[in-house]
């Protein structure tokens, strides 16, 4: 069920016509793949997808293809001319992975219960420590970046 | 559901994307083609984490870190984006061409 969410939300991703129809079935996929995270028992992981996925990069994602789609009429043909090139690689790509996945004897025991959140607090803010404070260093880069980038450029320095 | 289910799910989802972003026109939907490989590979770590062993955690760890490094990604790569489309007024990346000309 969860499976068929992922999956299908990830097909209907890449086929929709329309790219608001894409934006909302990227929403089912990562709501879809929160629910597979409480199955894996992996609790804080499904909170983070479900506050920094479907919170903040879908809401991201639809302000920019509200801001910058003018509206339903004459939708452009959503594939390139070599799409069947990039199906044929991709499925190549899926098939050699997905053997190799399947046919590797990975030693899983059984599903463990789940993931201490003590555990995990202490590992985090002691053994990783230092990406963690790197991830924040990259973090301000990317706010700084981001307002950078997305400011409108000055008369002087405007290209074309 | 095992192991091997979670997996093929995690493939799935990362051929799906990696097609999206060679196959189609867009520059915002090929952003979120990323988003679904990235989402594809925090499944795959998650699964292996929870079937390593009793209390190990540092599977989880990195889908946290992955995501924290998904979302700056996306912010840079929007702004971007958005940067070009105001200068092409388009969002259709093969008519991103002036260097061949």
């Amino acid at each position: 069920m969860l499976a068929t969410g992922v999956v299908g939300g990830g097909l209907a991703v890449v086929t929709l016509r329309n790219i608001i129809h894409s934006a909302i079935a990227m929403m089912v996929c990562f709501g879809s793949l929160a629910g597979m995270y409480l199955l894996l028992g992996a609790g804080i992981v499904a909170a983070a997808q479900v506050l920094i996925y479907l919170g903040a990069i879908s809401v991201l994602i639809l302000f920019a293809i509200m801001l910058t789609q003018a509206g339903d009429a004459n939708l452009p043909a959503p594939f390139h001319r070599q799409v069947w090139l990039a199906a044929v690689v991709t499925l190549v790509a899926i098939g050699l992975i997905g053997w190799v996945a399947v046919t590797t004897d990975w030693g899983a025991g059984a599903q463990a219960a789940s993931v201490l959140l003590e555990e995990l607090a202490t590992t985090l803010f002691t053994d990783f420590a230092l990406p963690f404070e790197i991830l924040s260093l990259l973090l301000l880069a990317a706010i700084i970046g981001a307002i950078y980038l997305a400011r409108r450029p000055e008369e002087d320095e405007r290209v074309n | 559901m095992g192991l091997t289910g979670y997996l093929v799910v995690s493939i799935l989802l990362f051929g799906i994307g990696a097609f999206g972003f060679l196959a189609r026109r867009n520059a915002i939907l090929m952003l979120i083609c990323i988003e679904l490989m990235l989402n594809a590979v925090n499944l795959s770590l998650v699964a292996f984490n929870a079937f390593g062993g009793q209390g190990e955690v540092t599977g989880a760890i990195f889908a946290l870190m992955i995501m924290a490094v998904a979302a700056a990604e996306a912010t840079v790569g929007l702004a971007l984006v958005m940067a070009i489309i105001r200068t092409r007024q388009t969002a259709e990346v093969d008519e991103y061409s002036d260097l061949k000309e």
